[in-house]
C-alpha cells in the first residue's frame, strides 16, 4: 500500500489530538512540556507532507524554523521549571495560582 | 492713502486690546483716554480719506488672503467708497464723542477698563462692516457688532433683567442672521463670488425668483439687525445696558447696519421692486407702530429707543422706494441727534441716581441747564424743525414718498412726524419743565462733568447744521449711489409746509398739554392707553407663543429624550460591559490548566468561525458566479 498525503494527515491530526488532551488533562508541568512538543511535532508533519505534496519547500522550511524554535523554548522552560521546583519542590500545576484574578 | 485706511480701521482694534490689559485692575483713566485717543487718530483717518474720496478717489486694497479653497477666494478685502466713507465718519465722529462722554458716565463703575474695550471692540466691527468689499466681510462685521452689543446690554451682567435683555438681543439677531447666511450662500452658489463689484455686475443675469429670494433673504437679516417688526422687542429690552452703549450702538451705528446694507446692495434691490415697495411699507409701519409706543412709556431710555425704531423706519421708506442717498442722509442726520438726545438722557439718569421715569422729574431745567439745552435741540432736530438736520432728511423721506405716489406711505409718515414731535416734547416738558416733583420723591439732581457736556457739543452742532450740507451729500453720494428723480417740485413748498405745520402742531400741543405737569392718572383706564402701554402686547404674546410652549419642548425634550433614550442607552451600554466583566471574571482564578482549557475552547470556536465563514464566503461567490 502506498503511503498517501492523506496517511500522513490523518496520523498528524492524531498526534494533535493526542497533544491537545496532554494539554488539557495532565497536572504535571513536564508532561504539559512533551504535550506542547507532540503538538508542535504534529503540525510540522502536515507541513512537511503538504510541502512535499505540492512540491513547495517553504513548508519544510517552516518546519526547520519550528523545530528550532521548538528547542529554544524548551531550554527556556526547563530553566524556569528548575527554579520553580528548587524553591517550591512540587511542579503540580494546580498550586501555580498567583495570577488569581 | 492705504496707511488712512489702516489707520482708521486698526485704531479701534488697538485701543480695544490695550484696554483689555487692564481688564483685571481698578479703574485707571489711561484706558479711557488712550482708547478716545486712537477713536480721534481713526476720526481723523477717516476726514482725510473724506477729503480724498470727494477729489473723486476711491480707495480699495486687499490686506490678505482670508479664504482660498478650489473655487472660493474670499480675501480681507477693504474699500473706502463714497458710502463706506461716509458711515466711516458717522461711526468714527459718534463713537469719538462717546468714548469721552464715558469717561465721566462710567465714572464710578468698576467696570471701566473693560467697558472701553467692549465698546472699542465694537467699533471695530463696526468699521469692518462699512469698510468690506464683499459679503463675507460684512457678514464677519456684522457678527462683530452683534458679540459686542451682546457684552454691553448684559455690561451689567449681575442684574438678572440685564442678562436677560442681552440674551434676548443675541437671539433675535441670531434668528435674522441665518436669514443673511442664507441669502449671502444664495448669492455665492449662483454667481460664485461675494466681492461686491462681481456680484453687483452679474446679478441681472440671474432668473428673476432667484433675486427676489436673495433680495428677501438679505433684508431679513437687515430687520434683525435694525429692529423692524417683527424682530424689533430687543430693541427696547436693550436699554438695559449702559446708556452711552445706547447711544453708539442701539441708535447711532449699530442698528443703522440693515439700512446701510440696502443701501450697499441696491443694484439687487433696484431689480426687485416689489420687495422694495414691502420694504417700504414695513419701515412706514414701523414709523408709526414704534412713534405710537413711545407716546405713553415712562421710562426715558424706552421712549429714545422707540423713537429709534420709528425713525430707522423711515430710513427703510426711502431705501426701500430706491431713494438710497436720502436713507444714508436720514441714517447719518439721525445717527447725531439721536445720540445727542441718549447722552442727554445720559446725564438725567446719573442725576436722578438711576430714576428714569420722566414722571418723577419735572423742572429739571433749573439744576441742568447744559443738558436740558442739548435735550431740547437734539429734539426739535428729531421732530424736523427748519433749520435743524431732521427737517433736511425726513422732509425728503416724505417728499420721496409723495413723489412716488404711495400717498398711503405718506400719510402715515406725515402722522408719524407729528407724533415724533409729540413724544419728543413730552419727554422734555415732563423731564425738565413743570413742577420739581422730583423734590417728593427726595432726588438731588447735579449737573454732568462740564468735558462730558463739551464732549457732547460736537454732535449738537452737527444736529444743527448736518442738513445744510445737503447738495455737497448729493454730491458725494450719487457718483455711487442712484439718484432719485423727484416729480414734486410743483408741490415741494406745500409739501413742506404741511410737514412743518403737522411737526409744529405736536410740539405745540405736547408744550400745552404738559404744561402743568403729567396727565390725570384715569388716562390709564383707557383701552388705547393699555395696549400702547403693554407694546400691543406682542411681548407677551411672544412669551405665550414661543417662549412657554418652547420651554415645554424642552422640558419634555430632556425628560422624555434626554433621559429616558439617550442617556438609557449610554448608561445601557455602560452596565452591559460592567456586568460581563461581574460575571466573567470567576473565569480567572489563577489556575493555569484551566486556563489552557479556556484557550483550547477559544481555539476550537476561531476553528469552527474561519471554516463556517470561508464556507459561506465560498458558497456565495459560486452562486454569483
Amino acid at each position: 500500500m502506498e503511503i498517501t498525503l492523506t496517511h500522513y494527515l490523518v496520523l498528524s491530526t492524531l498526534l494533535f489530538a493526542i497533544g491537545l488532551i496532554g494539554v488539557m488533562r495532565r497536572k504535571n508541568l513536564l508532561m504539559l512540556f512533551f504535550a506542547t512538543e507532540i503538538l508542535l511535532n504534529s503540525v510540522n508533519i502536515g507541513m512537511a507532507a503538504i510541502s512535499h505534496y505540492r512540491g513547495d519547500y517553504t513548508g519544510q522550511m517552516f518546519a526547520f524554523f519550528i523545530i528550532a524554535i521548538a528547542a529554544s523554548e524548551v531550554a527556556v522552560g526547563l530553566g524556569l521549571l528548575i527554579v520553580w521546583y528548587k524553591r517550591t519542590g512540587k511542579i503540580d500545576l494546580d498550586q501555580m495560582t498567583s495570577m488569581r484574578g | 492713502m492705504e496707511v488712512y485706511l489702516y489707520i482708521a480701521l486698526f485704531a479701534p482694534l488697538v485701543g480695544s486690546l490695550f484696554a483689555a490689559l487692564f481688564g483685571a485692575t481698578p479703574k485707571t483713566y489711561i484706558t479711557g483716554i488712550v482708547t478716545s485717543g486712537l477713536l480721534f487718530t481713526s476720526f481723523v483717518s477717516s476726514a482725510i480719506l473724506l477729503s480724498y474720496v470727494m477729489s473723486g478717489h476711491t480707495v480699495h486694497v486687499e490686506l490678505m488672503t482670508w479664504m482660498a479653497t478650489g473655487d472660493l477666494y474670499i480675501p480681507f478685502g477693504f474699500v473706502v467708497d463714497q458710502v463706506s466713507v461716509t458711515m466711516m465718519m458717522v461711526v468714527t465722529i459718534v463713537s469719538t464723542v462717546v468714548h469721552v462722554y464715558s469717561i465721566g458716565y462710567m465714572d464710578h463703575d468698576k467696570g471701566f477698563n473693560r467697558f472701553f474695550s467692549y465698546l472699542s471692540a465694537f467699533v471695530f466691527s463696526m468699521m469692518v462692516l462699512v469698510m468690506s468689499d464683499n459679503f463675507a466681510g460684512l457678514f464677519i462685521g456684522w457678527e462683530g457688532v452683534g458679540l459686542c452689543s451682546w457684552l454691553l446690554i448684559g455690561f451689567w451682567y449681575h442684574k438678572e433683567s440685564a442678562t436677560w435683555a442681552a440674551n434676548e438681543a443675541f437671539i433675535m439677531n441670531r434668528i435674522a442672521d441665518l436669514a443673511m447666511l442664507i441669502g449671502i450662500f444664495m448669492m455665492y452658489w449662483n454667481l460664485g463670488s461675494l466681492q461686491y463689484d462681481v456680484v453687483f455686475a452679474n446679478i441681472g443675469n440671474l432668473p428673476m425668483h432667484i433675486i427676489t429670494w436673495i433680495g428677501i433673504f438679505l433684508f431679513i437679516g437687515a430687520m434683525g439687525k435694525s429692529a423692524q417688526f417683527p424682530l424689533h422687542t430687543w430693541l427696547a429690552d436693550a436699554m438695559e445696558g449702559p446708556t452711552p452703549v445706547s447711544a453708539l450702538i442701539h441708535a447711532a451705528t449699530m442698528v443703522t447696519a440693515g439700512v446701510y446694507l440696502v443701501i450697499r446692495a441696491n443694484p439687487i434691490y433696484d431689480l426687485i421692486p416689489e420687495v422694495g415697495y414691502f420694504i417700504a411699507s414695513l419701515g412706514a409701519f414701523v414709523a408709526m407702530f414704534a412713534a405710537t409706543m413711545a407716546l405713553v412709556n415712562r421710562d426715558m431710555k424706552r421712549i429714545i429707543a422707540y423713537s429709534t425704531l420709528s425713525q430707522l423706519g423711515y430710513m427703510f421708506v426711502a431705501a426701500g422706494l430706491g431713494a438710497y442717498w436720502v436713507a444714508l442722509f436720514h441714517l447719518m442726520a439721525h445717527a447725531f441727534f439721536k445720540a445727542l438726545l441718549f447722552l442727554g438722557a445720559g446725564n438725567v439718569m446719573h442725576a436722578m441716581s438711576d430714576e428714569l421715569d420722566p414722571v418723577k422729574m419735572g423742572g429739571l431745567y433749573k439744576a441742568m441747564k447744559g443738558t436740558a439745552i442739548l435735550m431740547i435741540l437734539a429734539s426739535v432736530a428729531l421732530a424736523g424743525i427748519w433749520p435743524l438736520a431732521g427737517f433736511f432728511s425726513k422732509d425728503k423721506i416724505l417728499e420721496v414718498a409723495f413723489s412716488s405716489e404711495h400717498y398711503i406711505l405718506w400719510g402715515t409718515l406725515w402722522i408719524t412726524a407729528g407724533l415724533t414731535a409729540f413724544y419728543s416734547f413730552r419727554l422734555i416738558m415732563l423731564a425738565f419743565f413743570g413742577e420739581e416733583r422730583y423734590k417728593n420723591f427726595g432726588f438731588h439732581p447735579h449737573e454732568a462733568y462740564p468735558y462730558m457736556l463739551i464732549a457732547m457739543s460736537p454732535l449738537a452742532v452737527l444736529a444743527v447744521i448736518a442738513g445744510w450740507f445737503e447738495h455737497d451729500f448729493i454730491r458725494l453720494v450719487t457718483t455711487l449711489l442712484p439718484g432719485y428723480e423727484f416729480h414734486t417740485h410743483h408741490v415741494e413748498a406745500i409739501l413742506i409746509a404741511v410737514t412743518s405745520l403737522i411737526a409744529l402742531t405736536g410740539i405745540i400741543s405736547a408744550i400745552l398739554m404738559y404744561k402743568k405737569g403729567p396727565l390725570d392718572t384715569k388716562w390709564e383706564n383707557n383701552i388705547c392707553y393699555k395696549i400702547l402701554i403693554n407694546q400691543y402686547f406682542i411681548p407677551k404674546i411672544y412669551d405665550e407663543v414661543f417662549s412657554k410652549p418652547y420651554l415645554k419642548l424642552s422640558k419634555l425634550a430632556w425628560k422624555e429624550i434626554d433621559l429616558k433614550i439617550v442617556d438609557a442607552t449610554v448608561d445601557g451600554i455602560a452596565n452591559m460591559i460592567y456586568q460581563t466583566g461581574e460575571k466573567t471574571h470567576t473565569m480567572q482564578n489563577g489556575n493555569l490548566s484551566s486556563m489552557l482549557r479556556w484557550m483550547v475552547i477559544g481555539l476550537v470556536v476561531l476553528l469552527v468561525l474561519a471554516v463556517a465563514f470561508t464556507a459561506g464566503y465560498n458558497a456565495v461567490n459560486l452562486q454569483a458566479m
